[in-house]
């Protein structure tokens, strides 16, 4: 057999297919374990969500009709403490992580019963600590904060928060180069092949790697991917677009849905959710122009912010839009990876879910969130 | 560091300080001819920064230009008496004029 001739240098533990957020998170965690790691990324011509990412680390709203994905977020919120600490160390600068709790504003009193009512349906599936705030209770909260007189109310959870996403990713690649991994950017991967008790892996540039396991976090390049393994896992465009005022001096204490201040003084306007199946990540003006509105309801200040950047990215978004995590059948030690919130899940990423990687066993509560729950689901919900 | 090929025929305010200046040229020209680099204080460090790109582009250049915050120098066309002083960290919307 090839792999018996392959010298130990040639052939590594783990490969990661995808060295985005989510790929660099896996690795992260399997190279910190003691794996020997290399991580195939296709390079910066790939179509990365992380680019969307709002940089929320959040559980408010999220798992509505799946408890599984509603308690893996919380794990995940619950050990972002520990990783915000070991991710600056290694990235040399602060991840910017703040759980200072997270806002949903509403504006106007439709809003904030709609709100009301699904903060409700979600606590009875066992969402806990989220409350609806009046705006009274929102001005003590966020004394001084100019929010706009349309701002009636708003949901918060107060273990939510907000990271620097750039600083995150920055802190995986330190960590995996300290860990001795191998960074190998730089073409898409064309082929996966069972051989021994290992995977070999082509791609476009001629390259060849070998692996004893793989793990596919290749975003909306999973699908192609994942089906050389026997899985099948849709995944399908979602475009967000998002805008970043100049820096400005402190006017929004704590994070919300679709507005947030940076640490560093930026007010990050979010975002569409287009699903029209194209996979151009393009702004539009009216699109643009209709968050930047709402944004100046939440804060009238913002008025007279002056935009420094808008641009769009796109979601890899599963149909029901959880994410979706497998060991393949057919090809025992090919595991799949697929979500929209990498931020949110990073802990979870590089802890449990390396953790059974490394084990060869996915952690049983991922169960539910196996990909096969997609066979026969011809059309999607609406992505959220 | 830089050298006017051109004379000048106006005259800005910088931190109060009279500057020689060319009119229609940038402010951030005018400044760089005077010898000034340290344009603005960083919103998150402090440090002192000066222009990049002078094409609009690094926003590296932010000066306050009569009582505006955070303009770009390299966008803001000098005329004769114009007023302008170093940006010292982030915008404070209160203060637009």
């Amino acid at each position: 057999m090839l792999s018996m001739m392959m010298q130990p240098s040639d052939r590594y533990d783990i490969a990661v297919l995808g060295g985005g957020m989510l790929g660099s998170a896996i690795a992260f965690g399997c190279a910190a374990g003691g794996a020997r790691v290399a991580v195939l990324d296709e390079g910066d011509v790939a179509l990365r969500a992380a680019r969307g990412n709002f940089g929320l680390v959040w559980s408010q709203g999220k798992g509505d009709g799946m408890p599984a994905y509603a308690a893996w977020t919380r794990r995940s919120l619950a050990a972002w403490g520990d990783l915000s600490d070991r991710v600056s160390g290694l990235a040399g600068r602060d991840v910017g992580y703040r759980a200072a709790g997270g806002l949903v504003f509403c504006l106007g009193e439709a809003e904030l019963s709609a709100r009301r009512e699904q903060v409700q349906r979600l606590h009875n599936q066992g969402h806990e600590g989220v409350r609806i705030l009046d705006r009274r209770a929102l001005l003590d909260l966020m004394p001084g904060c100019p929010l706009g007189p349309e701002v009636v109310g708003a949901s918060y959870q107060p273990a939510d928060g907000h990271a620097d996403p750039l600083t995150l990713l920055r802190g995986f690649k330190a960590g995996l180069l300290a860990a001795g991994a191998a960074m190998l950017n730089g073409a898409a991967i064309t082929r996966i092949t069972a051989e021994g008790q290992g995977f070999c892996i082509e791609r476009a540039d001629g390259g060849t790697f070998r692996a004893g396991r793989i793990v596919i976090a290749a975003g909306l390049g999973t699908p192609e991917l994942a089906a050389q393994v026997g899985l099948a896992v849709p995944v399908r465009p979602v475009r967000g677009q998002n805008i970043v005022t100049e820096r400005l001096a402190p006017i929004l204490p704590l994070p919300a849905s679709a507005i947030r201040q940076t640490t560093d003084g930026t007010v990050q306007i979010g975002v569409t959710t287009e699903d029209d199946g194209s996979y151009d990540p393009i702004t539009r003006t009216e699109n643009l122009a209709t968050m930047a509105a709402r944004a100046i309801r939440v804060l009238p200040a913002l008025a007279r912010a002056n935009v420094v950047r808008s641009w769009g990215a796109l979601r890899p978004m599963t149909p029901d839009g959880f994410p979706a995590y497998a060991e393949s059948t057919t090809h025992p030690g090919a595991f799949v990876a697929v979500c929209h919130s990498a931020v949110t899940l990073a802990a979870v990423h590089a802890g449990p879910l390396a953790a059974g990687i490394l084990a060869g066993r996915l952690p049983d509560e991922l169960a539910p969130l196996h990909p096969r729950r997609f066979e026969g689901m011809l059309a999607h919900v609406p992505a959220h | 560091m830089f050298r006017r090929t051109e004379p000048t025929d106006c005259t800005v305010f910088w931190d109060g300080a009279a500057l020689p200046a060319k009119r229609g040229e940038t402010l951030a020209v005018t400044l760089l001819a005077a010898g000034i680099t340290h344009f603005r204080d960083t919103a998150v460090s402090g440090a002192h920064r000066g222009p990049l790109c002078l094409m609009g582009a690094c926003f590296d250049c932010l000066v306050q230009v009569e009582g505006e915050a955070n303009v770009q120098a390299c966008m803001v066309a000098v005329r004769d008496g114009l007023r302008a002083g170093p940006q010292h960290g982030a915008r404070d919307l209160d203060d637009a004029p």
